[in-house]
């Protein structure tokens, strides 16, 4: 039992409880406990939530240490830490809860404004405007994150994400600024060139290595940069580029292509209704379809795949298809929901946090959705607290590091928390065999 | 728990079976005395003296050697060098190739153990790297030598070589574990023999106990070691196989010019040394390799360039030799792997998607049925034992209606009581009226279940015998060697194997 640390603490004072009543009450309160004492064992054991959790907190305490050892006031208190050690420590504390105070109604809510809306001083938008924001920065993250996830239970390791959100983003643009159509038709279009683009983008990949054994990897990097570097190009070109214009900037997506959003400071659009579409839509994929068995057995065992007629060339294009296609999709979303008009970085980092929200969700669609949405929570968070506590955007990217890095490494959670071994538990198998 | 409490104890100069099934702990058993694994209780004496041995290094000093049913030896070395690895002989910096050589020679003529030390490994045959195998553990001069599964991988030619070296060591005052689940061989050549059981010792008996006692000693219960069939019935030809040329990987002729039939309701048993074509011969026929010439027909129907799905899809069934590599996805349920060939296909589903019931109805059906011991049909394939994977395999296979089963050594690993499982269903398929093509290494198997024997050597058919041709001269075919054209024995240091 864990009793040299203070995360211990709430199992042993549940067992304490639990020894201290037992024997006083009737025997069937017995039961309770023990089912009680059952649910906080397997919560403490090292299974994949239990994890998942640890390393988002142990990631926000170093994330802590990080804020007050970068503030050179608070630390300046601590050179006369021995003598009032109060001033330090008090310093601290109102910085680092500054901060994460500041994260959490970036992302999630502010208590003022409701008080306001309650009030009737302030309107409902200003309520759900931390929750869209986080939800209109995980949209995108959704997509490229099932392109990962998915690809990855087939066996491949698609590292072009970000090249193929990159040729949606162009696509869809194209397709939202050059075509005139009527305004439903219109967007649906869009969104199906940007699923086309990105497709198009995973097929080379797939069928290269389905071919000729080209490894995925390589080729995914590869057509990063050729990504990238076309949309560079193609925003200067005439009929592309904003007229008036001199910077890298592309015309602007009829309103008849963009993502319908709540309007004002409700920004969420229907991209994150469509991600929830999407993930629903590979969760049927992967578990109950034709192809999604193919993938899944190709991805465990090719050669036991080729011996049962699963033709495994014909999978891993597929599957490069359908990748690449969402991906686009996430790039189309991007795009057609905030961005608007094409720059050389509209596509931000989609692609890349797309691997790691991939990974942070072992793969699955939903644990996918929901690590778009915390990554997307702590972006719309950090914004906050850049403006309002001063501290930099810099520090969410190291909190998404040190999170993936936590999660890649479970034996270290296990460690600092002392959990037990879960039976369940495959953890850090789930990228580690990638190559 | 591998083992639960064993006691062994082996004399100076005695051949010392370990008889157990697949499973049964006789390699963890082995692996504590060779140092690969720590006992958690209990204690190895040697000579009187109580030894802990960390690793192969100590239970080597303390006497011990082990031949490892893999062999742990370098292809790319050469016999006297991958002799002297581990215990390099320097002079001025260089290796001391002359001594290493001279090493191997003297203990090579001193045990009857025929090896040319300038040799690579990659060109000698199977028997000869295990000769080697031994050399090394002897030029450590050890007193008890392990020989893991020696004889799972020789021809009958070589088995009978192997005990007759086993039984000069022994007479050398060597002491021998041999670790076997052949009862012939056990008593061939064992002075007494250890049952093991789920990984406690079941028994310690003589070599004159009778082969049925001691596989219910295995086993646990009786089983009968004949495959019972009545004589078969041939019908149509289906299977034929004319002028057949394969490649394997590298390129080299794998299938040199072979012919053959099946007809229904036969069993026709391919038994050959492993490596000499039978693999390629079977994923021919099964589309998994292009053949270079030649024409594979089932009922007049031709299937070459037929993709492998097609060929499942026309009634034909194949249990694949390596089960794990590609028989079975491992991390699938045995429910997924049970229709791992049939997925998209009524009842079990259509191209689009699957019909989770049907297929979790049908997998309930078959674990009953084929006897699978699973704690779930949702439990995935790797926490069954191989004897349950391989059963998922063939209740897959036989769960629909075949013009053509193709077993590629469908009992390797598999343990006693499986055995006689698969071997009845495959009588059974024969019963039906389904033609039955089968691969062994396994004289014993390839005998018991064929009706027509045809032996392949270096990529042909060097003959198709009755089953009850006697085993010297089935043996003697396995080696190349026929009356009218004497092959390349296998006695020989194969040094010209490659340039064929």
């Amino acid at each position: 039992m864990t009793t040299d640390g203070p995360v211990g603490a709430p199992q042993k004072e549940a067992d304490e409880t639990a020894a201290e009543t037992a024997p006083a009450e009737k025997p069937e309160e017995r039961g309770e406990d023990s089912f009680l004492s059952h649910f906080l064992q397997n919560l403490w054991a090292a299974n994949t939530v239990t994890v998942t959790v640890l390393s988002v907190v142990l990631a926000l305490v170093i994330g802590a240490v990080l804020i007050i050892v970068s503030d050179p006031a608070v630390l300046k208190t601590f050179e006369y830490l021995t003598a009032r050690p109060s001033d330090a420590l008090t310093a601290s504390w109102d910085l680092v809860s500054t901060a994460y105070g500041d994260l959490f109604k970036g992302a999630i809510v502010d208590p003022a404004t409701v008080t306001a809306w309650a009030n009737g001083t302030g309107g409902w938008r200003p309520v759900f405007a931390p929750i869209s924001e986080t939800l209109t920065y995980a949209a995108p993250l959704v997509f490229t994150g099932l392109s990962v996830a998915l690809a990855f239970r087939g066996g491949l390791f698609n590292i072009g994400g970000q090249g193929q959100a990159v040729v949606g983003t162009i696509t869809a643009a194209m397709a939202g600024f050059l075509l005139p159509l009527p305004p439903v038709i219109h967007l649906i279009a869009a969104l199906l060139a940007g699923l086309l683009g990105g497709a198009l983008w995973g097929f080379v990949p797939g069928i290269l290595k389905a071919r000729t054994g080209a490894h995925e990897v390589i080729v995914t990097i590869m057509l990063n940069y050729t990504a990238n570097l076309f949309l560079s190009w193609l925003i200067l070109q005439k009929g592309i580029q904003q007229p008036g214009r001199s910077d890298a900037i592309s015309k602007t997506v009829d309103s008849s292509a963009q993502l319908p959003s709540f309007g004002g400071e409700v920004r969420a659009n229907l991209g994150i209704i469509l991600a929830v579409l999407a993930t629903a839509g590979v969760a049927w994929l992967l578990n109950r379809s034709a192809f999604g068995f193919e993938l899944r057995a190709v991805g465990h065992n090719p050669a036991a795949s080729r011996t049962a007629g699963i033709s495994v060339a014909r999978t891993y294009t597929m599957l490069m298809v359908v990748a690449g296609g969402l991906a686009g999709l996430g790039g189309a979303t991007q795009v057609l929901g905030t961005a608007h008009a094409l720059t050389t970085q509209v596509a931000g980092n989609i692609g890349f946090d797309g691997l790691l929200v991939a990974l942070l969700g072992r793969n699955r669609p939903w644990g996918t959705l929901l690590a778009a949405i915390l990554f997307g929570a702590l972006r719309a968070g950090g914004n906050r607290m850049q403006s309002f506590s001063g501290i930099s955007l810099e520090l969410v990217t190291v909190l998404q590091a040190l999170i993936v890095i936590f999660i890649a490494a479970p034996a270290l959670v296990k460690a600092t928390f002392h959990l037990r071994a879960a039976r369940s538990a495959r953890l850090g198998a789930s990228m580690a065999k990638g190559w | 728990m591998a083992n639960d409490h064993i006691d062994l104890t082996v004399e100076p100069g005695e051949v010392h079976a370990l008889l157990g099934e697949n499973g049964a702990g006789k390699s963890t058993l082995m692996n504590q005395l060779y140092g690969l694994l720590q006992p958690d209780e209990g204690e190895i004496v040697v000579d009187g003296q109580v030894r802990t041995f960390r690793s192969p290094r100590d239970a080597i000093a303390a006497g011990i050697g082990m031949v490892h049913q893999h062999f742990m030896l370098v292809p790319v070395f050469t016999v006297a060098e991958n002799i002297a690895l581990g215990a390099e002989k320097v002079r001025a910096g260089f290796l001391d190739r002359r001594r290493a050589r001279r090493e191997v020679l003297e203990v090579s003529e001193r045990y009857g153990l025929p090896v040319d030390p300038d040799a690579l490994i990659e060109n000698l045959p199977v028997g000869a790297q295990q000769r080697v195998e031994i050399i090394k553990a002897l030029t450590r001069d050890v007193d008890l030598l392990i020989l893991d599964e020696p004889t799972a991988v020789l021809t009958p030619q070589e088995t009978e070589e192997l005990l007759g070296v086993m039984r000069g060591l022994s007479d050398a005052g060597k002491s021998i574990v041999f670790i076997t689940h052949k009862l012939k061989e056990v008593k061939a050549i064992a002075d007494r023999i250890t049952v093991i059981r789920r990984g406690r010792t079941v028994a310690t008996a003589s070599p004159d106990t009778a082969e049925e006692e001691l596989a219910a000693l295995m086993v646990g219960r009786a089983v009968s070691l004949e495959v019972d069939k009545a004589p078969a019935e041939p019908g149509r030809e289906v299977l034929t196989v004319s002028g057949l040329m394969v490649d394997d990987d590298r390129g080299v002729r794998a299938v040199d010019n072979v012919d053959l039939t099946v007809h229904a309701g036969e069993v026709l048993g391919i038994a050959g040394v492993q490596g000499n074509g039978q693999t390629e011969l079977v994923e021919a026929i099964m589309g998994l390799r292009r053949p270079a010439a030649g024409s594979i027909r089932v009922d007049n129907e031709d299937l070459t360039g037929m993709s492998t799905k097609q060929i499942l899809r026309s009634g034909i069934g194949y249990v694949p030799e390596d089960r794990s590599l590609d028989g079975v996805v491992k991390e699938f349920t045995v429910a997924e792997n049970l229709v791992l060939d049939q997925y998209d296909r009524p009842p079990y589903g259509n191209a689009f998607q699957l019909d989770p019931g049907a297929v979790a109805a049908s997998a309930r059906e078959r674990v009953e049925q084929f006897d699978i011991r699973t704690s779930s049909p949702d439990a995935t394939v790797s926490t069954l034992s191989g004897g349950n994977q391989q059963k998922v395999v063939v209740a897959r296979e036989l769960s629909r209606p075949l013009r053509l089963f193709v077993a590629a050594q469908p009992t390797r690993g598999v343990d006693v009581g499986s055995i006689e499982f698969i071997h009845r269903r495959i009588i059974h398929e024969r019963e039906v009226g389904t033609a039955v093509l089968v691969v062994s290494s396994e004289l014993d198997e390839v005998v018991g279940l064929a009706d027509r024997i045809a032996v392949m050597y270096r990529g042909r058919i060097l003959a198709i015998v009755p089953p009850d041709t006697p085993r010297e001269e089935l043996g003697l075919l396995m080696a190349g060697i026929t009356e009218s054209r004497p092959g390349a024995g296998a006695t020989e240091p194969a040094t010209e194997e490659g340039t064929k």
